[in-house]
């Protein structure tokens, strides 16, 4: 099997990673630092690898990973990282998904302890039981036990919910394939979850440990007895027995086992007897204070010398050729998962490690830690010493004692943080960047733990841990968003008009999910601002027809739905006879617009309510929590109909000969269908709904259909309207029509914290006693008007506004200030701002919309709109523009 | 992601739930009777407490019926669910 590395073929084995395989044709040197181009090998053999990332170019490409993670299969290419990763930048043709799963029991880990764990729930009867391993899993299990291999738990969160990023694919094949998901993002509920995660080991400080060919000692071992991988000649430095123990191995598997240089004295137990049978130098009371390169930057001999058990360098040392330094500083038991649920750890001496501390009660029962990430095991024979490495004496020492390489970060930049006074571990990792690399600190934090505490003279257990926050390992964005990708990644809701709008050149814009026309160009070339013009001079002069289907629209019925509307309304909705519509504003309990919309009187328990584009999943929950919450006696039923019922808008002064012409039996005259009646016709042939409304001033008419329909009267008026020179308007068109009326949308001329007088619409709101000197029902908002705050002067009233030049247009959002304020110094009083800006074909000119500071009394006068560097005059006016008298509704 | 014990959907995904703050705040009988500031308190005034409180949620993409849970804020542990309106 050949893979590619920079370039060169080289061969692997079934069961290889790149690393073990790069590993075996000797090449130490795989990557660069990312600061500092020093020269990196691998150092691990799993999650924790630290020096040996590689860019994945083949296939789908992926920028950062480490080799000991990324199984060998034919066609892969790698290159190694240099510094740091690219994002590859072709379209990614791959799969990825979402998956749920539900289970009494997820096991994490599939070494000894997680086997051995799901091995007795089984046994225990408990139901369905997930074990979920990081890599191939290499031991058998029983059938009963649903395995996820190359799957990584990423994060533990509520109710036993953990993500989990399985990798299907990458280790069978090199090319993505469209018909198979690359990537699961598994959701686990698990009601019980055991945690099986293992420990990591550890390195030492000493200079220059960050050459290639200084490894974990115990990945060194593995490396030989399972990859296959000669070493050539190795120095084994350790602090614990699994040191000796990787020793043996290397002998065992063909290594020469130059010198173990263990910290401690008085050695006993087989494994000492062993390497004394087997000829080996064992150096007691030895560590390593240095390497020397090799030509390939790896590294060519170690320099090895007698230290005190708290790092002092006795000397004289000895400086020992080889190719293959194993260091063993100890094990840290992996809690990450454990504390993203509230786990405690504790320093335990025995050890020489954080664990997990089952003695303390945590927050969550339900997960509990086995094996060596509880620090589990029989005690060695010789127990650990608690150290963490030896720094010889001498200028720019502490530079080169790399504690994590993958940031490199040194001992000089710890003594650095220390110096200038910080002590809480947290603020040293941000300082330092140590524990911050694609590791998240699985070899660097605790021995940057380690030296920090006997720096400062403490414990380990009082320099504390910093916080492991998920994601355990790097997701892909693309494995996130699973199939929620382009088209898909947000529902798209269309009218029954669609077509229609998509053959006649809509150019669409997103409202609530809702694919609206925002304009229709009639030419190729017709630009979106010459489109506007031509709808808007249609309407005011002609007719005009627009597809308003996305208004919200819920159908409230029931005996008590008059007195409940009353309630929410502003206004009074059970004076409203059958037969005729009404504009609303309802307000939040603090008096702020929440939303409005015309309501429709059907009968006397029937109302039919439209709410904006946007507001109508707000406007239907918010009826639900007051008929549930508060006023369960009131018999009232909303139901929402927005996707049931097709609108049709035909505005404009000829907008009565166009209805006319598609109505059947219904006088559409001004006398017979006065402004805001509405009345049942047949429309087209279809059973529908005429109302006199207007949102731009016009005469116009809202025709109501069933959404099946809508296209069929849709086209039907278009027919029509061909005699009268019909126009198709869209969103933009209707948005400079009503701002000319200074007709407010909420969303934007609102923010939620405009009450209905701020917007001029204290007409609306009716007051407390009625005309006869009846007390008028309460409404949600009330109250609130009387506050100090909304009853205070120069709060933001809505205003028009007139640019001084009629060809400027200021943007949306501009601030609005004081003509002659000095913009240098800041803050600049804001008076307001742009809310709505237009090009009016009517007016011939500019306008806009503002809200501005007790700007009700100041039409007039001259503000300064500001926007990033440039500013323009403006006059204040009556947000009114045109027809003032409202004469022209009614054609 | 937490669990959320519907009382008449079953344990479903949070995401399945709107959000209605602490439970039990009563719309007052009469709001004109509460000087500014009780109605403010109404208004803006919730515990934040480090335990347990009764809080409401909404179940908009199942059976949009509200309901109360009494949860533990540090666990989100969540013990009872109240079916009753709130």
């Amino acid at each position: 099997m050949i893979f590619h590395f920079d370039g060169e073929p080289i061969a692997a084995r079934p069961g290889d990673t790149v690393a073990s395989a790069l590993l075996r044709v000797g090449k130490r040197a795989v990557a660069t630092s990312p600061y500092l181009d020093r020269p990196r090998g691998v150092t691990g053999i799993g999650e924790e690898e630290s020096g040996a990332f590689v860019q994945i170019v083949s296939g789908v490409g992926e920028p950062m990973r480490p080799s000991t993670r990324v199984e060998v299969v034919a066609g892969l290419v790698v290159r190694g990282l240099g510094g740091r990763g690219g994002l590859p930048v072709a379209p990614d043709p791959s799969r990825y998904d979402r998956a749920y799963l539900h289970c009494e029991v997820l096991v994490v880990g599939g070494g000894a302890a997680g086997v051995q764990a799901a091995t007795d729930a089984v046994e225990r009867g408990e139901g369905r039981i997930v074990l979920v391993h990081d890599g191939p899993l290499a031991m058998a299990v029983p059938d009963a036990i649903q395995v996820l291999q190359r799957t990584t738990v990423t994060g533990l969160f509520d109710a036993g919910h953990a993500v989990a990023l399985e990798r299907r694919t990458e280790h069978l094949l090199a090319q993505p394939s469209p018909d198979v998901a690359r990537m699961r993002v598994w959701h686990i509920r698990s009601a019980r979850t055991v945690l099986a995660t293992g420990a990591f080991e550890r390195p030492l400080a000493f200079a220059d440990n960050d050459r290639p060919g200084v490894l974990l000692a115990g990945a060194a071992a593995t490396y030989a007895t399972r990859h296959g991988v000669a070493w050539g000649r190795a120095v084994v430095v350790c602090t614990d027995d699994t040191g000796l123990a990787a020793a043996l191995a290397l002998h065992d598997a063909g290594t020469a086992v130059a010198v173990v240089a263990d910290v401690r004295t008085g050695l006993v137990g087989d494994a000492v007897r062993a390497l004394a049978e087997r000829g080996i130098d064992v150096r007691q009371g030895w560590s390593a204070v240095g390497t020397d390169a090799a030509a390939d930057g790896g590294v060519a001999a170690v320099e090895l010398t007698p230290v005190t058990p708290q790092g002092v360098v006795l000397g004289p040392g000895e400086r020992v050729p080889c190719d293959l330094v194993a260091v063993n500083g100890g094990w840290s038991p992996n809690v990450a998962l454990f504390t993203y649920v509230g786990g405690p750890v504790t320093w335990d001496a025995t050890r020489v490690a954080f664990v997990a501390d089952r003695a303390r009660p945590h927050l969550r029962s339900d997960v509990t830690v086995v094996g060596s990430a509880a620090g589990d095991g029989p005690m060695p024979a010789n127990p650990p010493a608690t150290f963490f490495g030896a720094v010889a004496n001498g200028p720019d020492i502490a530079s080169r004692v790399f504690i994590d390489p993958g940031r490199d970060a040194t001992l000089a930049d710890l003594h650095r943080a220390l110096g200038a006074g910080l002590r809480s571990v947290e603020h040293v990792k941000r300082y330092t960047t140590i524990g911050t690399g694609a590791d998240q600190g699985r070899t660097s934090g605790v021995l940057a733990i380690g030296l920090m505490a006997a720096t400062l003279g403490v414990s380990p257990g009082e320099v504390g841990t910093t916080t492991f926050r998920p994601p355990y390992v790097p997701l892909p964005f693309a494995a996130l968003a699973g199939r929620d990708r382009g088209r898909l990644s947000d529902p798209e809701r269309v009218t029954a008009m669609h077509d229609w709008h998509v053959e006649h050149g809509a150019v669409f814009e997103v409202v609530g999910q809702w694919q609206r026309p925002h304009y229709f160009a009639s030419t190729q070339d017709e630009s979106m601002a010459d489109a506007v013009l031509r709808e808007c001079a249609a309407v005011r002069t002609g007719v005009g027809m627009m597809d308003a289907s996305t208004l919200g629209k819920i159908d409230v019925r029931g005996p008590d739905a008059a007195t409940f509307l009353d309630r929410l309304y502003t206004n009074v909705m059970s004076k409203l006879q059958p037969g005729r519509a009404r504009y609303g504003v309802m307000c939040g309990a603090d008096g702020m617009v929440l939303d409005d919309g015309v309501v429709l009187r059907l009968a006397g328990d029937h109302f039919l309510v439209t709410t904006t584009t946007g507001g109508a999943a707000r406007v239907l929950e918010w009826m639900e929590e007051w008929l549930q919450t508060e006023w369960p006696d009131l018999r009232v039923w909303p139901t929402s109909v927005t996707d049931q019922i097709a609108t049709v808008v035909v505005a404009g002064p000829g907008s009565r000969d166009v209805v006319a012409a598609v109505v059947s039996d219904l006088d559409v005259s001004k006398e017979a269908l006065r402004y805001l009646a509405h009345a049942e016709t047949a429309i087209a042939g279809a059973p529908g709904r005429v109302t006199r409304v207007s949102f731009s001033g016009e005469l116009a008419f809202e025709l109501m259909v069933p959404a099946w329909y809508g296209d069929h009267v849709w086209r039907a008026a278009w027919q029509a309207g061909q005699a009268h020179g019909v126009t198709a308007y869209g969103t933009e068109a209707m948005h400079v029509l009503r701002a000319e009326k200074g007709f407010v949308i909420v969303g934007q001329e609102t923010d939620g914290t405009q009450t209905p007088d701020d917007l001029g619409l204290s007409w609306l709101v009716r007051k407390p006693v009625d005309r006869a000197g009846n007390p008028t029902p309460d409404f949600i908002g009330s109250r609130s008007f009387a506050r100090a705050d909304t009853r205070r002067p120069h709060r933001k009233q809505l205003v028009g506004l007139l640019p001084v030049d009629p060809q400027r247009q200021i943007p949306e959002g501009a601030q609005l200030v004081a003509v002659g304020a000095d913009l240098s110094t800041t803050p600049v009083p804001m008076l307001g701002h742009v809310t709505s800006s237009y090009r009016s074909a009517e007016l011939d000119r500019t306008f806009a919309l503002a809200l501005v500071a007790g700007g009700a009394d100041r039409h007039g006068e001259r503000l300064l709109a500001s926007f990033g560097a440039d500013d323009a005059e403006v006059v204040i006016t009556s947000p009114v523009f045109l027809d003032p008298e409202g004469a022209r509704r009614d054609g | 992601m937490m669990l959320i014990p519907c009382p008449w959907c079953g344990p479903s995904d949070e995401n399945e739930f709107g959000y209605g703050g602490q439970a039990h705040v009563a719309y007052p009988d009469n709001p004109h009777a509460l000087d500014d500031e009780a109605w403010g308190r109404f208004l803006f005034v919730r515990e934040n407490p480090r335990g347990w409180w009764q809080e409401r949620w909404f179940h908009s993409a199942g059976c949009r019926r509200w309901f109360a849970v009494a949860r533990h804020t540090v666990t989100n542990e969540i013990r009872a669910a109240l079916p009753e309106p709130t």
